[in-house]
């Protein structure tokens, strides 16, 4: 990326993006900092610097993902590493506080926020933190860091992949794929709910839909239906459990595959459908049902995603967003879904830095800005 | 049931818990008939006219009866009792019940159980329904005075879009009666509701779930977008109450939820997404007509209600939700077409019968918990075979915005309960003359009286459920009494009074044309509009009318003249029309003394005239079969006429109804014959004839010669398109005030009548007895 008024921006580069579940910061970690800088710097950015590059984890639940830190990454003429960190939302006040007590706002640099949170806590930031967040457009900023990203790799590796083989669990294997030509992409954000955009250019993209079933759908059903209380347990106890138990299949309506309609037995003709009955109700396991509820969103999801690709006539589909964090079944359900019904003609592409990006276009806002 | 019946069951599958049962039966019903003495060489001066003789005619009718599976055993015997078919091998069945009740069912009835596949009887039951039930569609707006609002019958049916929501959902392009196509579905139906919503609310049945749901607040489980955006999304153009995420609230484990509000944002999440889906579908595949079904949809207001919110949320507007009066019998239906197949009850047109119809209950579940649990347990719906397909009138502008009705009752509170009590007023009167129309019977009393019975509590019905029979209209009231007074065999209560009064006034005839003779060419053209409305006064079907006429049995022509009020016109200036089609009202004076009078004018003047009359009877309404007679009579008075039925100038034909109404459009696809088909092709043939909506069943269906095409439609289509019909007049209350009022035609057209109710004249800015004197040129 080129910036020519490069040392404009003054540190801490910060990038912000507060959904309804998660907080996504990024945060630049300069690595080339001169001696004389180093003598200017004030104490308390090289606290903040320290506290986050030092810890991998933040009071009881802010956490950096280490595996995904872009390591050597030059940025309007710095070079540095970017780090990845979040927090639920729940937890912004607590957040304010701390930038409050660290005194962040003497600092005179710039908050770039996105995500409906730089709305909702414009003011606490203003009151409690006395700074003024610069917010940027969800959206822009999703489709930034996402062309971004790519664009710089992820540590040598590539940024996006695919699933050969997704039902197999022998052969399914995890391949780069190159998105050097993106365009035309449907890129499919699944947070807490799900954003559906068709992106024709850099600067040419729109909204096509939405839907509230998302992350928060599943990560709901299952703490009303198993009592779990994180995603990481629902995501535990969907990967040991059976939905076939919980969903009736089509096989369990016909026998078998619905031929007049081109059926396959395997397919979930009613989601929780086998619910419907007593003894079933009584049969199934917390696991089981935490299969179906990822099962069910996903499969939905998907489905969507089928028909506003087929609607805009796009054949690629990334996914991006952090219900896919650390969910393997549903990436490759996604893979599975989109290939098959599609019958081959779609594509599904996946991201290393999966719920990120929004953060990270903040912080390409921040820079652009200066 | 009769030998060629052919039961078609629609089992319900797992979670369901209704039967459906489809049956043919012939039904034998006692029918009016008339025909004329042999004159020759006798006094006729004190004879009768013609002959009238009541026969028993057999017609077809379809049955459909919905009930509980525990009565299951119930039905069965009843099928058995009622099978006197011996040839009958196989029952059809479809559903998933088919496999369940299998055995069963081949036990009890000693019959193969023919399983057919479901979506394929589903569509077909669909498209049979689509095409002959009359406002079979309507949508659904909760918060608007009239909850059901119900769509016209497009003449073409294709192509739709049909969503299956049961315990999952189908969606299934419809493009023709053979060809259809799954196009896609989705798992989360009526059964996630069902399932998911068992195990978050531990409630078991469905109906207590969209209970719960209805009182639930969504808000609380719910993630809105006020909730991410704050305050501030007013600034975004977003509806801070769109849900961003479904049980986007509930990610935690310490708190609780309240069932009803678990429940409520379930129906909301998964109604949401049917329409999403639903809406994606027919985008792709550019059609703006989905239906909706299933058990999810049946009869609920609130899932008809959310399922419409979302449809119109995704669609923007363009694509309008849909939902089908006998959607629970679309299954059974098609199930009984399959089996009927070599039958082919497609190449017939069939009209529900309101008599034998339960009619859609209230679906509210606040206005009459009882009815509904009543409609829930036991409904039927029965469907009466017309011996002749029904096509539009070919010279209706435009066929599919056409409406035959002039006030929509279920619309129109005030007219509403007017008519209501019009009807409950005159209910006493009617069976009364019912009664006395069959002095020889020894059971007609009764017979009355139970036909009081029934029609009084229909016009109940009608009063608390106004959509029950789909748009509620003065024409629907006067065929529901004339389908209930054919039930309990009273083919044709006035049939006396029309031969009493066709003597009568075929005595004036020769006088009467004398005098208009006499007239010069200006005072004739006045003196014969007036004679055309001071004959339309003789209506007994008008209260006010048929006042008169029980206390002043002498009232006569001259008398009706000067009651009339304001005055007529003359529309026959000008260059003579190619050819006129007249719709002819009552018996008696109305069409010997004011028609025909008019009609020997326009024939004088060159012009061929086609005389439509009813098929079957209707209060006093002249019947084809009347007009045949009445008019051989005066042919053998009045050269005029005489030449131009040699000539084929003047043509008597039947309209194909019984109604006192008129509907000039499509309701059926025109199953064609051979003939007319390779005729014409079968895109623009509207053969002519003319459509009956509220095809009257029994007694007027069976007084039709029994020929798919008869030789008169036939000639008639090549006789429309050859003879360039150019004006069309339409005479009377019930087919030019109470329906076409506001009929637009392709060619000039007339349509007058005597406002014989003061309500309505009062309505209308006029006074009883005033004249309706509509004439309309089309602009080019």
């Amino acid at each position: 990326m080129e910036c020519v008024q490069r040392r404009k921006q003054i540190f801490p580069w910060f990038g912000l993006d507060i959904g309804g579940t998660l907080v996504k910061l990024v945060y630049f970690e300069p690595k080339d900092i001169t001696a004389e800088e180093e003598e200017e710097e004030v104490e308390n950015l090289k606290s903040i610097r320290k506290y986050l590059t030092s810890n991998v984890a933040y009071g009881s639940t802010g956490i950096r993902d280490v595996h995904l830190e872009l390591r050597d990454l030059t940025l309007c003429g710095r070079k540095g590493n970017l780090h990845f960190i979040r927090f639920p939302t729940h937890d912004m006040p607590a957040f304010i506080q701390m930038g409050s007590e660290k005194h962040f706002s003497s600092l005179h640099t710039t908050l770039c926020a996105t995500g409906g949170g730089a709305y909702k806590f414009e003011q606490d930031f203003r009151t409690m933190g006395d700074l003024e967040l610069c917010k940027l457009d969800e959206l822009d900023c999703l489709i930034k860091g996402v062309l971004y990203i790519d664009s710089v790799g992820f540590n040598g590796h590539s940024e996006c992949y695919y699933f050969e083989n997704p039902t197999d669990a022998e052969r399914c294997q995890k391949l780069p794929f190159n998105l050097e030509n993106p365009y035309p992409l449907l890129l499919v954000n699944i947070g807490s709910g799900v954003s559906i955009l068709a992106v024709y250019s850099k600067d040419n993209y729109k909204r096509v839909t939405g839907t509230s079933l998302g992350g928060g759908t599943f990560f709901g059903l299952c703490c009303l239906l198993t009592g779990c209380s994180t995603f990481e347990e629902a995501l535990e106890m969907a990967s040991h459990g059976d939905s076939t138990k919980v969903d009736k299949l089509v096989r369990d309506i016909y026998g078998g595959d619905y031929e007049r309609f081109g059926l396959p037995g395997w397919a979930v003709a009613s989601s929780f459908g086998n619910m419907m009955s007593k003894e079933k109700r009584e049969s199934v396991s917390k696991e089981d049902l935490a299969r179906a509820t990822l099962i069910t969103i996903t499969n939905n999801i998907g489905s969507i995603a089928r028909m506003c690709a087929l609607n805009e006539n796009i054949n690629r589909v990334v996914f991006v967003g952090n219900f896919l964090r650390i969910n393997t079944i549903s990436m490759r359900l996604l893979a599975y879904a989109l290939d098959y019904w599609s019958k081959g003609q779609l594509k599904a592409l996946f991201l290393e830095h999966e719920g990120y990006f929004g953060a990270v276009g903040a912080l390409l806002g921040l820079l652009d800005s200066a | 049931i009769p030998p060629d019946s052919l039961p078609g069951v629609s089992l319900p599958s797992l979670g369901g818990s209704l039967t459906k049962l489809a049956y043919y039966s012939t039904v034998q019903h006692k029918v009016a008939r008339v025909r004329s003495f042999d004159h020759s060489g006798k006094d006729i001066d004190n004879e009768p006219l013609y002959e009238i003789s009541v026969q028993e005619e057999i017609t077809a009718r379809l049955h459909f009866i919905k009930f509980e599976n525990t009565y299951i055993e119930t039905c069965l015997d009843f099928i058995k009792d009622h099978l006197v078919n011996t040839e009958t091998k196989v029952i059809k069945a479809t559903g998933g019940g088919a496999y369940k009740f299998k055995d069963l069912i081949e036990k009890k009835l000693g019959l193969k159980v023919d399983k057919e596949d479901v979506m394929t009887c589903l569509i077909k039951g669909c498209n049979f329904v689509l095409r002959n039930i009359p406002h079979e569609v309507f949508a659904y707006q909760k918060d608007s005075d009239t909850e059901f609002r119900f769509q016209t019958n497009h003449p073409n049916i294709f192509p739709y879009l049909l969503v299956n929501i049961g315990s999952g959902v189908s969606i299934v392009k419809v493009e023709s009666e053979d060809k259809f196509e799954w196009i896609g579905g989705s798992s989360i139906g009526g059964g996630t509701f069902w399932g998911l919503g068992a195990l978050l609310t531990k409630t078991k049945k469905f109906d207590e779930l969209l209970q719960l749901a209805s009182k639930g607040q969504h808000t609380n489980v719910d993630m809105l977008v006020k909730d991410v955006y704050g305050g501030a999304y007013q600034t975004l153009g977003l509806s801070g109450n769109l849900i961003a995420s479904s049980f986007g609230k509930s990610t935690t484990a310490d708190k609780e939820f309240s069932k009803e509000d678990m429940a409520k944002s379930l129906l909301h999440m998964i109604s949401n997404d049917i329409g999403q889906l639903a809406c994606l579908h027919a985008k792709l595949h550019n059609l703006d007509k989905i239906y909706f079904g299933g058990f999810f949809i049946r009869g609920h207001p609130v899932t008809m209600r959310t399922i419409t919110y979302s449809i119109n949320f995704f669609s923007k507007g363009e694509v309008q939700a849909l939902f089908l009066r006998h959607e629970g019998y679309l299954g059974a239906i098609g199930a009984f077409l399959k089996g009927a197949e070599q039958d082919n009850p497609n190449q017939y047109s069939w009209g529900e019968n309101y008599a034998g119809s339960s009619g859609l209950m209230s679906t509210s579940p606040d206005v009459s918990p009882l009815q509904r649990t009543r409609s829930g347990t036991f409904d039927m719906l029965e469907m009466d075979r017309l011996e002749r397909p029904l096509v539009n009138l070919p010279l209706l502008k435009d066929p599919s915005t056409y409406i035959p009705d002039t006030v929509d009752l279920t619309d129109d509170a005030m007219a509403r309960k007017y008519w209501l009590t019009c009807f409950e007023e005159a209910l006493d009167g009617v069976a009364k003359r019912a009664a006395a129309s069959q002095p020889d019977s020894v059971d007609a009393q009764e017979r009355a009286e139970k036909f009081r019975q029934k029609y009084w509590n229909k016009l109940q019905t009608l009063r608390q459920q106004p959509f029950a029979y789909g748009t509620l209209t003065v024409r629907s009231l006067l065929d529901t009494r004339e389908h209930c007074l054919n039930e309990f065999s009273f083919p044709d209560p006035y049939s006396k009074v029309k031969q009493k009064e066709n003597g009568i006034a075929l005595k004036c005839f020769q006088s009467v044309i004398e005098s208009l003779d006499s007239l010069d060419w200006e005072e004739r053209q006045f003196a014969l509009v007036k004679g055309l409305l001071a004959g339309n006064v003789f209506d007994w079907g008008a209260k006010a009318v048929s006042d008169v006429l029980e206390s002043e049995p002498q009232f006569g022509f001259e008398e009706a003249k000067s009651k009339l009020q304001g005055k007529g016109r003359s529309l026959l200036e000008g260059p003579p029309h190619k050819c006129a089609l007249i719709f002819a009202d009552n018996s008696g004076i109305d069409i010997i003394l004011g028609v025909f009078p008019f009609v020997r004018e326009l024939l004088s003047r060159g012009t061929e005239v086609i005389l439509a009359c009813n098929s079957g009877p209707a209060l006093n309404d002249v019947t084809y079969s009347e007009s045949l007679i009445v008019t051989e009579r005066i042919a053998a008075m009045d050269p005029v006429i005489h030449s131009a039925l040699r000539d084929e100038k003047l043509l008597l034909v039947q309209t194909g109804s019984s109604s006192p109404c008129l509907d000039l459009r499509y309701v059926g696809k025109a199953p064609l014959c051979g003939l007319c088909a390779s005729a014409a092709g079968w895109s623009e043939v509207w053969l002519w004839s003319v459509a009956v909506l509220w095809p009257c069943s029994g007694h007027a269906v069976a007084a039709l010669t029994a020929l798919c095409c008869s030789r008169l439609d036939q000639g008639l289509a090549v006789l429309v398109r050859e003879r360039q019909t150019d004006l069309v007049v339409i005479e009377g209350m019930g087919r030019a005030i109470h329906t076409n009022y506001y009929a637009v035609l392709r060619c000039e057209s007339l349509k007058l009548a005597v406002i014989k109710n003061s309500w309505l004249a009062d309505r209308l800015g006029g006074k009883i007895f005033s004249v309706i004197f509509k004439y309309e040129v089309p602009c080019k």
